[in-house]
């Protein structure tokens, strides 16, 4: 999808806090998800347009990262924390039921949820943890994973709220939490403006903040690409 | 045993706004990094240096020592590493979603430390809701003067940007973080000779520290070197955060001085094993540290030395604990997948030998096991770091190959029996029925 001229704008916004373009590249990629629901070429042609690298630089940076998808992972994507703590407290029956209950293997997709393991999700305290579209569940058993799956599919929320899943389907968590957000995520990518929640394109620039001029072609000696 | 709050003090007693301005302003906040921004980089590096911090990101380097070798090229750049993804830590993710102004707070302490007057906060792409609480608490600083062009009217800039990783345990190695940060992969840099206080972000000079160690700074400047070090044991200055998970009663995160025992830890702060089970061993500080077990660690104060010469480490203060029903060969192989699934492959004995470590152990646990396994175990591990021994030995660009080696090598020295059991005929399934190939 070719981007809005609002969407452009965040863009240029985000370049704007970096001393050199191409430090945008991750951000940009993340908007390029959220424009496609995946990352799909034309998304990282545009991301390398206006960072100033090659389309094959774009994807080369892309794919080193798990939470850039080139394949639809669904409306909502469940990872499930396989990591040691939480596979110590059952990981592996949560990740089970939730593959049953969905009737997806992990690491594919149908129309509506995506399955995947994750390594640990820094809920260790909470374990066993899981993810949808990034927002966190904690204390979660076999059963309550199933009960999640089904709610998914039949309820179909729009947004993606922790504090939601939790009180509905969590239990022990890491620490305490109390206060509540309204925000949520969208999509299979992490809900940080200016991408993935549903007021993405509403937050300026910090108030007093100062462009970066993005001028000054410092050295790039040493780094890999 | 009661924790020693001070990292954790406002969150716990104001669980419902500690996040907030207001309530930072309420109780004294933003007042030491006045008193920071009237003082020189010698003063600052000074004080931080006296007070003994040590970075609590893993290599456990003083952060004043740190500082001091920043290049005198500027720009310099100051980047908080909040990429937290070593298996059993989660307490950055506390201090950043129930504190984030103490944060930005010791941000600028840092920045006028080291002169800097742009800094990045780098959140794992898994941390959505922390990021956000970031992003809110910079922007609320912005709105009222504690950053931007004039902070607290003191004439001295700085700006700060929240970016968000994208699924990469690596990048919280440093030099992967501002490969990373450059909008790179997040592969590592050979030190020497990309020490980031070099040769760091853009190759410029550059301040990685970790959001705890950040976060101590107000408090040292408010309270001076004195009190710090009488926080703490010895060297070991201050509290630690250390999160523990696993089989016990209360799982969680705990501010503590160093210098308690780990059974004061597992037994008393953490409730005990859950069920009343027996110990069978626990990892002392993240998965890339070699396991500790009653018999012989039980009792060992918890301190930086003492964990160091007893041939592990405090690292991230992970502590992750296992009961008497774990499969240790199956524990062993959680461990290692993670490095075999993070290895960024760079390096071959990296790349390679994690993805050797874990088949092995995979296939011991499927009951294809073969008699030569442990032996072969161990010389994987002796050709990712030379000898199995500890500190380990690197062989790799970076310490991640070498860590995975601690938990096989754990495993060799405390559970062979149990391994060898795994393997033993018993259990053998023949090959060609389990389609278990090499
Ligand atoms: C494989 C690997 C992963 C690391 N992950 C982290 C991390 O997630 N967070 C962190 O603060 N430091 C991490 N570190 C340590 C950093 O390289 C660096 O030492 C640290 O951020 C410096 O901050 P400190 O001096 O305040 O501890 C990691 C190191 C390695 C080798
Ligand atoms: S040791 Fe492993 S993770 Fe580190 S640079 Fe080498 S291949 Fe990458
Ligand atoms: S091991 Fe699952 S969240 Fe850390």
């Amino acid at each position: 999808m070719t981007w809005s001229a609002e969407t452009l704008a965040r863009a240029h916004d985000i370049i704007a806090r970096y001393p050199q373009r191409r430090s945008a590249v991750m951000p940009l990629l993340y908007i390029a998800m959220r424009e496609d629901g995946r990352l799909t070429d034309d998304g990282m042609r545009q991301v390398a347009e206006l960072t100033g690298l090659t389309p094959a630089q774009v994807q080369s940076v892309a794919s080193f990262y798990v939470m850039y998808k080139t394949e639809a992972q669904g409306k909502y994507l469940v990872s499930v924390c396989s990591s040691i703590s939480c596979f110590l407290l059952g990981a592996d029956d949560v990740l089970h039921a939730v593959e049953q209950a969905a009737g997806v293997p992990a690491g594919e997709a149908d129309e509506e949820i995506g399955v995947e393991h994750a390594e640990c999700i820094g809920a260790c305290g909470g374990a066993p943890a899981c993810l949808v579209n990034f927002e966190l569940v904690e204390g979660l058993t076999p059963e309550k994973a199933k009960e999640m799956i089904e709610w998914l599919r039949n309820a179909k929320p729009d947004v993606i709220n922790a504090d939601e899943l939790q009180t509905l389907f969590g239990g022990r968590r890491s620490f305490d939490w109390a206060i509540k957000e309204e925000n949520g995520a969208i999509g299979p990518y992490p809900a940080f403006p200016p991408f993935g929640t549903a007021a993405h394109n509403t937050q300026p620039l910090e108030p007093g903040r100062r462009p970066m001029s993005n001028s000054q072609p410092a050295p790039l000696e040493g780094g890999t690409s | 045993m009661n924790q020693t709050l001070v990292l954790f003090r406002r969150m716990t007693d104001y669980p419902a706004d500690s996040h907030t301005l207001d309530r930072y302003l309420e109780t004294g906040g933003y007042e030491q990094a006045r008193v920071a921004l009237g003082k020189t980089r010698d003063e600052l590096v000074e004080l931080v240096k006296s007070s003994g911090l040590i970075g609590r990101g893993g290599a456990g380097f003083s952060a004043g020592m740190k500082w001091s070798f920043l290049a005198p090229a500027r720009p310099a750049y100051l980047v908080v590493n909040g990429d937290e993804s070593e298996p059993g830590t989660f307490k950055d993710r506390q201090l950043l979603e129930r504190d984030p102004h103490q944060m930005i707070e010791g941000m600028i302490i840092a920045a006028v430390a080291n002169e800097v007057h742009e800094a990045f906060i780098y959140i794992r792409g898994e941390y959505p809701k922390p990021a956000r609480r970031v992003q809110q608490a910079v922007f609320e600083a912005y709105e009222r003067g504690y950053l931007g062009p004039n902070v607290m009217g003191t004439g001295y800039h700085l700006d700060i940007t929240v970016h968000l990783g994208a699924g990469a345990y690596i990048c919280g190695e440093e030099t992967a973080l501002l490969n990373s940060l450059e909008g790179r992969r997040g592969e590592p840099r050979l030190k020497p000779p990309f020490f980031p206080a070099a040769k760091g972000l853009y190759m410029l000079p550059t301040i990685v520290n970790n959001v705890e160690t950040i976060s101590n700074l107000p408090h040292i400047v408010e309270r001076g070197i004195d009190w710090y070090r009488d926080l703490g044991h010895d060297v070991d200055t201050g509290t630690f955060l250390f999160s523990i998970s696993g089989h016990v009663k209360k799982p969680g995160n705990y501010e503590l001085p160093h210098g308690i025992t780990w059974r004061e830890l597992i037994y008393d702060v953490a409730g005990g094993i859950r069920s009343d089970n027996e110990l069978k061993a626990w990892v002392p500080g993240g998965a890339s540290a070699p396991w500790f077990v009653p018999s012989k660690h039980l009792d060992l104060q918890i301190t930086k030395s003492v964990t160091d010469t007893s041939g592990s480490m405090l690292g991230s203060g992970a502590v992750i604990v296992m009961d008497e029903t774990t499969d240790m060969v199956a524990a062993a192989e959680r461990l290692v997948r993670f490095f075999a699934e993070e290895s960024c492959g760079q390096c071959t004995p990296c790349r390679e030998g994690t993805t050797w470590l874990d088949m092995i152990l995979r296939r011991m646990l499927d009951g294809g096991g073969r008699a030569v396994d442990l032996d072969l175990l161990y010389d994987v591990s002796d050709n990712i770091s030379v000898g199995v021994g500890w500190p380990p030995k690197q062989t790799t660009i970076c310490p991640l190959g070498p860590s995975a080696v601690s938990a096989v090598k754990s495993l060799l020295e405390y559970f062979r029996p149990e391994a060898e059991e795994h393997i033993s005929r018993a259990n053998r399934v023949p090959l060609a029925i389990k389609g278990v190939g090499a």
